[in-house]
């Protein structure tokens, strides 16, 4: 499992996070959400062991900041928001670093076959620099599927830290990620993922956490996580809540109540 | 149906990276026997293999033959295969491919070193004097390149991010206040230090002596040796600082060896040869086209290509206008800007090369 406490971060005299603890398991998705510049970027990168900030994170009881790199890259694998790869490196040579840094780096087909689970395989021998941006993203994905290549390993889950994984796909591919990370936690991975789209969270996770300044607000399963009150705390709007049945809550957006004074008529 | 196979890289599929160190490997072969063979005195192939068979040379070309010729050719392979290679680790840890020892000013920082051992040397406590003996020049020019690196890397990269243009303006900086405090000195020298210099600033081969070679040849082969094994941490660079901490490369140490070995490179070859430049520039770029940028393949490749390639440009610089020489730091900038220029070119269209 993956433990976090007391994450407190502070970047150029601003508070960016503070005391925040959360746990996520294998088996599950977990989803943060919250406004922009609300920190969910900064606390992924804290969980995924970059060695900024205080406090504590264990993965599988293991201090990420006491792992070395290598370790912790056998162990999780991170889809960044936005990654800008410098020389003209092929889908497939990219997804073959991933390999190699996680624990299945001789086994055969692993990159062969994360590039056919993002649908990329036609693209394998094309230069990451000539594809669109969801192209790249996708690649990128296929990277990190490649690293944690078997969902649970000798001392626990794999785990999958996604940063806005499907912020720039259209809506069929969107989908299809999802689906990936969520198959991936189904086989018993654990995935951690900053998103955006609350009613693709509410879809697709077992619990959604919200962050609101560097602090979480709420905390459970989408049904909890998605009521009215709490996203207009969160949001400044008002939301209309719905329920699909077996589908969880939905949200179809009403109106927008302005949060910065100065900027009303 | 045929359409939508996957597409090869333009250029990739030539000669293909399974042929190409075959191809490199004859190609340093070919011009070493030619740069054997080629000059003014007159040795024929014929000679070199009675010269391997140990009859029938005269005193005279064997003098040629293993005094002049073999250690011009032995340290332009040396000298060529460490700026090449120096090229190709800069380019790595600033993630582009215009950095180059010349261009970016670190060439200019080593020569201050060791124009500054050359002068002020026999200052030093005759302990440290004698310590260092022979490896002097070569090592004040190492620490020359390495501040300069270090220098040109705080200025021009931030959160692991390089300003190309802040690179390249720092790099001109980097030459301009190096080349003035290097006249300083060339004015405070004496006679003798002079010509030590003069000969030493053309960036040239001609004074290739096994002395000189020995001298040099620790930090070479420490820079050679170490490059390799920095290549798969180079790779995740390409994809950023973080992401390259996600794939398991310990970021700090990488640029920390990086910048070492590619200062011990080129401090080395400077002290021997003088600023030669572009090799680091122009060899990378072609390799990238023909191999890729997987710098596991780049690098051993661009040792034997930045060898050959120096010493080919040694045979043309000492043949061209016989028995004069041309500098050969002429030939690689004949070679070269025209290729720095391309590169500029092609990023401004937004495609990194």
């Amino acid at each position: 499992m993956l433990k976090a406490n007391g994450i407190t971060l502070d970047l150029a005299g601003m508070s960016v996070l503070s005391d925040v603890a959360l746990s996520a398991y294998g088996g599950e998705v977990l989803a943060i959400c919250g406004p922009n510049g609300a920190g969910k970027s900064s606390l992924l990168r804290v969980l995924a062991g970059e060695g900024i900030g205080r406090g504590t994170v264990l993965l599988n009881g293991e201090d990420v900041g006491q792992s070395g790199p290598e370790v912790l890259a056998r162990r999780r694998a991170v889809l960044a928001q936005d990654t800008q790869v410098a020389f003209a490196f092929t889908v497939a040579e990219i997804v073959a670093m991933g390999q190699e840094a996680g624990d299945h780096s001789a086994t055969h087909g692993v990159v062969e076959s994360a590039l056919a689970a993002v649908g990329l395989t036609h693209l394998a021998n094309r230069p990451v620099l000539s594809l669109s941006g969801g192209e790249r993203q996708r690649a990128q994905l296929a990277r990190a599927l490649a690293q944690v290549w078997a969902p649970t390993g000798p001392d626990g889950p794999r785990w999958l830290f996604l940063d806005e994984p499907v912020a720039s796909l259209d809506l069929g591919h969107q989908l299809e990620i999802m689906q990936l990370a969520r198959g991936f936690a189904d086989a018993g991975g654990g995935v951690v993922a900053v998103m955006h789209d609350l009613n693709l969270s509410a879809m697709f996770a077992d619990r959604m956490v919200l962050l609101v300044g560097g602090k979480l607000i709420a905390e459970g399963p989408p049904e909890a996580v998605m009521q009215a009150e709490i996203l207009e705390r969160a949001y400044g709007c008002r939301v209309t809540l719905n329920c699909a049945p077996k589908r969880g809550p939905w949200l179809l957006p009403q109106s927008c109540t302005p949060r910065t004074a100065g900027l009303t008529g | 149906m045929a359409q939508s196979l996957p597409r090869l890289v333009p250029g990739r599929s030539l000669g293909g990276p399974a042929a190409l160190p075959l191809i490199l490997v004859a190609f340093v072969l070919a011009v070493s026997v030619l740069s054997l063979t080629g000059g003014a005195a007159g040795l024929g192939p014929g000679d070199l293999f009675q010269a391997w068979t140990g009859d029938g040379l005269t005193e005279r070309d064997r003098v040629v033959l293993f005094d002049i010729r073999l250690p011009r050719l032995a340290m332009g392979l040396a000298v060529g295969a460490s700026l090449a290679v120096a090229g190709v680790l800069l380019q790595g840890l600033f993630r582009n491919p215009l950095a180059d020892p010349g261009i970016v000013g670190i060439n200019a920082g080593a020569g201050l070193g060791a124009v500054l051992a050359i002068v002020l040397g026999g200052a030093l406590p005759a302990g440290l004097l004698a310590a260092t003996g022979s490896w002097q020049v070569p090592l004040a020019a190492f620490l020359g390149g390495w501040g300069a690196t270090l220098l040109l890397y705080r200025i021009a990269t931030h959160g692991g991010r390089t300003d190309v243009t802040l690179m390249l303006l720092a790099g001109i900086a980097l030459a301009a206040l190096t080349g003035a405090a290097t006249g300083v000195l060339v004015y405070l020298a004496d006679d003798q230090q002079l010509r030590d210099l003069t000969f030493w600033s053309m960036g040239s081969l001609a004074g290739a002596t096994w002395t000189k070679l020995a001298a040099a040849l620790p930090l070479l082969l420490l820079s050679l040796l170490l490059a390799p094994s920095l290549a798969r941490g180079l790779n995740a660079l390409a994809l950023g600082e973080g992401q390259a901490l996600h794939l398991g490369v310990e970021v700090q140490r990488l640029k920390r060896l990086a910048i070492f070995a590619s200062a011990a490179a080129t401090g080395a070859a400077v002290a021997v040869s003088g600023g030669i430049g572009f090799v680091g520039l122009v060899v990378p770029h072609l390799l990238r086209q023909a191999l890729g940028p997987d710098h596991r393949r780049l690098i051993p490749a661009s040792a034997l290509l930045g060898g050959g390639l120096l010493v080919l440009a040694d045979l043309f610089s000492r043949t061209i206008v016989a028995p004069a020489e041309l500098p050969i730091g002429i030939v690689t900038a004949l070679l070269g800007a025209p290729v720095f220029l391309w590169i500029l070119l092609t990023q401004r269209r937004g495609s990194m090369v």
